[in-house]
């Protein structure tokens, strides 16, 4: 039998060959430039859409890392740190009872579509997010007014906002109605950020059409966006990039990039095989395991910690509710071991529920040093006889301060089981069943943690433990007396002496026991210069620069 | 003909009405929901009841599933919870990324595929044969992330010859009056641009053909070594004509009936299913959405989405069955 169409088939292969090796060599994507100096195009890969580019209605992490180039609040943080410096505003006092906070605001500055910065313009921002109505009002939509500011105009829930007073056009005095210390380190979040009010009346941004379970937001957010920053906004097409480019009439320090691309790529792993096949020049949240092996040939950068891991003990779930039992499991927990086995380099033991850069933080509360002896005899005086516990932890995630959770579960459960404590294991995927059922008090002993928001104790502390939570199943008036006085009181330095105060109190208490602290990794090519972690990610491309390669 | 397709397209009513309610019921029986998705760690048992009453999930599940129904049918699949964005606005933004590259692993499938199970049953036996059938058994067994991640490795790392990752260069301006990128090159007549998207289409295409290309290489053997030993085929041979013709004419085209209804089937399968190959590729189709949806608890893009691919599949399948009446005319006069 003949079999002529192999040559035919070669012919193909080799045609087929021949136009691969043609396009090779070509583009490749990165725009950096060979050489530049200055100027050029930055491509970020980010792990998902922005949801919005209207920062009051967001709180995930890649429509803020956007917003943060296109907008400013009144005030920022420093750069690398958690300090509170001027920003739209160059200075603020607070009234002597804590309740009025007048900011001076810089002159001349303007917004991306030429209208004037001002104080009408500060007060129409906060005006409008607390008169915003139904679903904006959602958690899922303004989660951090709601956070820092409670509830909205209609008095459904108290608010700490009481309104704004525009005296002059470079005066904007912020009334509160309690005195609230936190309120100035949250101004530095993002949804704070002052918007054009032309654009957002232009752009009918608060409106939010169809029904409840199909809302239509408005097309501002992705369309739209005008804010006073470093950047303006230039397109956003769904599943691939979001665009910014340099805003030249920019009050502070220009940018040398023309543009700075965030592309759309979910998959860890392909961010990590498009930062090596140049077609990106930075990502976020390396996956620690990638961290030695990248830094080979790109450099790989480590944010101050900003979170805390820990192991939540519900004491409504007998024998949880008997402190010895939990001063026991404190005691039995080998955090250095876990640390060195199962953590990424840079990863410290936690003592205190919060990272060591908040102010407040108190290092010097019982830290309960690894001490099984000491755990045995905790649970020989507690006078429960073979103590068991269900133990959960979660799959099919890794948050930056637990890693692999089973890993920290099967570590945790040796330890407990070494002084006597029988562990039922418990497991369900992270989102939402194993949320759902730790917050409802579902889950005895549990693997979470939190990543802060903004550089201040309440942002930990009074999460955790302000009021009466299922998650922990305890009343204790003590340790909610104190941190309601640390947020009221609005002298700094007494506040911190209160946030140590309760440290100490919820460290005798052990609700939990505090593990680990951890600064997620971003990797860059070699050319890009003057990218500067944030503990709270809040890093601004306009100090970036792309240098020869 | 007519009176066959229009029976057929009458027969999806129910069945999509049977879906619409299973998927519906399926989403609310996953543990959790999209509140918690929503706020994470953040999420209070208040809140999340807040949420569920503002998204309308308190309501009763049959009043729920006839307000949604009601919107369906006036073409409005809801908003996406974790996007914001209009259900049928991301269907189509996304769907003709997915039909761009399961089209180009057809190609690659069938391209290679046919000729190589054609070879293989012309060599029955032979090295060539034993040498694809082993390849093919290989191409089924190898996981599609995994083959993606190691093409990726050598093609576009190690070699630098094609890029990693999504659908044209980020720095692209081109325009896209479609959608198909392609397509839209051609029309546009931008020849960079064609280079580029084809550039982009190759790794991606190449990883999720290649099941269907094993199975297309299987299939065609087989149907080839059937129809070669046919008494039509003896005759055509015996009669003197040309061996290419009788393999063109005869055996070819008599074979193609059972590839065709494989080619069909897997393109379906493919339409719903290159969820992994578009989240290493970050591709930005239907898959990853619908995946990604999933773990959100996002019930408007779950429900939406599906019942989308649900009526892809079974049209897919329509031309498939309408395809046999052009490959077999015995099929058209019955």
């Amino acid at each position: 039998m003949p079999v002529r169409p192999i040559p035919r088939v070669l012919a193909l292969v080799a045609a087929l060959a021949l136009v691969l090796a043609a396009c090779g060599g070509g583009d490749k994507g990165g725009a950096g430039g060979a050489g530049a100096k200055s100027g050029g195009t930055m491509i970020f890969a980010a792990s998902s859409d922005p949801k919005s580019l209207d920062p009051a209605f967001i709180s995930d992490g890649e429509s803020i890392r956007i917003t943060n180039q296109l907008y400013e609040g009144l005030v920022a943080t420093k750069p690398g740190g958690l300090d509170i410096v001027p920003s739209l505003a160059e200075s603020w006092t607070p009234s002597a009872d804590g309740k009025a906070w007048t900011f001076k605001l810089r002159s001349g500055v303007k917004f991306h579509d030429g209208t004037d910065f001002n104080a009408e313009a500060v007060c129409f921002n906060f005006d409008r997010q607390y008169n915003f109505k139904g679903l904006a009002q959602s958690d899922a939509v303004s989660y951090y007014w709601v956070s820092v500011f409670g509830g909205f105009s209609d008095k459904k829930e108290p608010s700490l906002y009481a309104g704004c007073e525009a005296s002059d056009p470079q005066t904007a005095v912020i009334k509160l109605t309690h005195p609230s210390s936190s309120f100035l380190a949250a101004l530095s979040l993002s949804s704070f950020s002052i918007q054009s009010p032309t654009a957002l009346k232009q752009y009918k941004a608060d409106e939010i059409g169809g029904t409840e379970d199909s809302p239509r937001f408005s097309a501002y957010g992705l369309e739209h966006p005008t804010g006073t920053g470093p950047f303006k906004f230039s397109s956003f097409k769904a599943g691939d990039r979001t665009e910014i480019v340099r805003n030249d009439d920019y009050w502070g320090k220009k940018s040398t990039l023309d543009k700075v691309i965030f592309r759309t790529i979910a998959d860890g792993a392909a961010r990590r095989q498009a930062l090596e096949a140049k077609e990106i020049q930075g990502y976020d949240n390396v996956d620690p395991n990638d961290v030695e092996a990248l830094k080979a040939n790109f450099q790989v950068l480590q944010r101050p910690a900003f979170n805390i891991a820990y192991v939540g003990m519900n004491q409504a779930k007998p024998p949880l509710d008997n402190i010895k039992i939990r001063q026991a499991v404190a005691y039995a927990l080998n955090k250095d071991a876990l640390l060195k086995a199962k953590y990424p380099p840079g990863s410290q033991a936690a003592v205190d529920f919060m990272p060591p850069d908040v102010p407040g933080y108190n290092p010097d509360v019982n830290p309960y040093k690894y001490d099984p002896a000491k755990a045995k005899q905790l649970i020989a005086e507690s006078g429960v006889k073979n103590p068991t516990i269900e133990f959960w932890y979660p799959t099919d995630v890794s948050r930056p301060y637990m890693p692999d959770p089973a890993g920290n579960f099967q570590a945790f459960k040796a330890d407990l089981e070494k002084v006597g404590f029988k562990i039922v294991p418990k497991s369900a995927p992270w989102s939402p069943d194993y949320l759902d059922a730790y917050q409802a008090g579902k889950a005895q002993m549990y693997l979470v943690g939190w990543t802060g928001d903004f550089g201040d104790a309440d942002n930990f502390l009074g999460v955790f433990f302000q009021a009466e939570k299922p998650e922990w199943g305890f009343k204790n008036p003590k340790i909610f007396g104190l941190l309601d006085a640390a947020e009221r009181e609005t002298d700094q330095a007494k506040r911190e002496t209160l946030y140590k105060q309760a440290a100490v109190e919820i460290a005798k208490f052990v609700p939990g026991v505090p593990y680990a602290h951890t600064g997620p990794f971003l990797a860059f090519a070699k050319n890009v210069q003057g990218y500067v972690p944030s503990p709270v990610t809040t890093e601004l491309f306009n100090s970036v620069t792309l240098g020869g390669q | 003909m007519l009176k066959f397709t229009v029976r057929r397209l009458v027969q999806l009513v129910p069945i999509l009405l049977g879906l619409s309610i299973l998927v519906f019921v399926w989403v609310r029986a996953l543990p959790g929901g999209p509140a918690n998705a929503l706020l994470g760690e953040r999420a209070s048992a208040q809140s999340i009841e807040e949420i569920r009453r503002e998204l309308g999930l308190d309501r009763p599940v049959w009043v729920q599933y006839f307000s949604y129904m009601g919107r369906v049918v006036r073409f409005d699949l809801g908003t996406s919870i974790s996007s914001r964005r209009p259900v049928l606005t991301e269907i189509n933004e996304r769907f003709p990324a997915t039909v761009e590259l399961s089209l180009a692993a057809m190609v690659f499938a069938v391209g290679v595929g046919v000729p190589l199970g054609f070879l293989a049953a012309k060599r029955y036996q032979d090295w060539f044969d034993q040498g694809s059938m082993v390849g093919s058994l290989l191409g089924v067994s190898v996981p599609v992330f995994f083959l993606g991640l190691v093409l990726k490795y050598v093609f576009a790392v190690k070699l630098g010859w094609l890029p990693s990752v999504g659908r044209e260069t980020v720095t692209s301006t081109a325009p896209h009056p479609t959608g198909y990128y392609v397509l839209d090159s051609i029309v546009t007549l931008d020849p960079a641009a064609l280079l580029d998207s084809v550039r982009h289409l190759i790794l991606p295409a190449v990883a999720l053909g290649t099941i269907p290309l094993a199975i297309v290489t299987r299939i065609t053997r087989a149907a080839v070594l059937d129809v070669a030993g046919a008494d039509y085929v003896r005759t055509a041979r015996a009669k003197g004509m040309q061996p290419r013709v009788v393999d063109r004419r005869h055996i070819l085209k008599n074979a193609m009936l059972p590839v065709a209804t494989v080619i069909g089937l897997q393109t379906g399968l493919l339409l719903s299913g290159a969820i992994l190959t578009e989240t290493v590729f970050a591709w930005g189709g239907m898959g990853d959405w619908i995946y990604r949806a999933i773990n959100n608890r996002d019930y408007a893009v779950i429900q939406g989405g599906i019942l989308f691919l649900a009526i892809v599949f079974v049209v897919v399948n329509l031309l498939v069955d309408l395809s046999y009446a052009i490959l077999d005319p015995r099929i058209r006069t019955r």
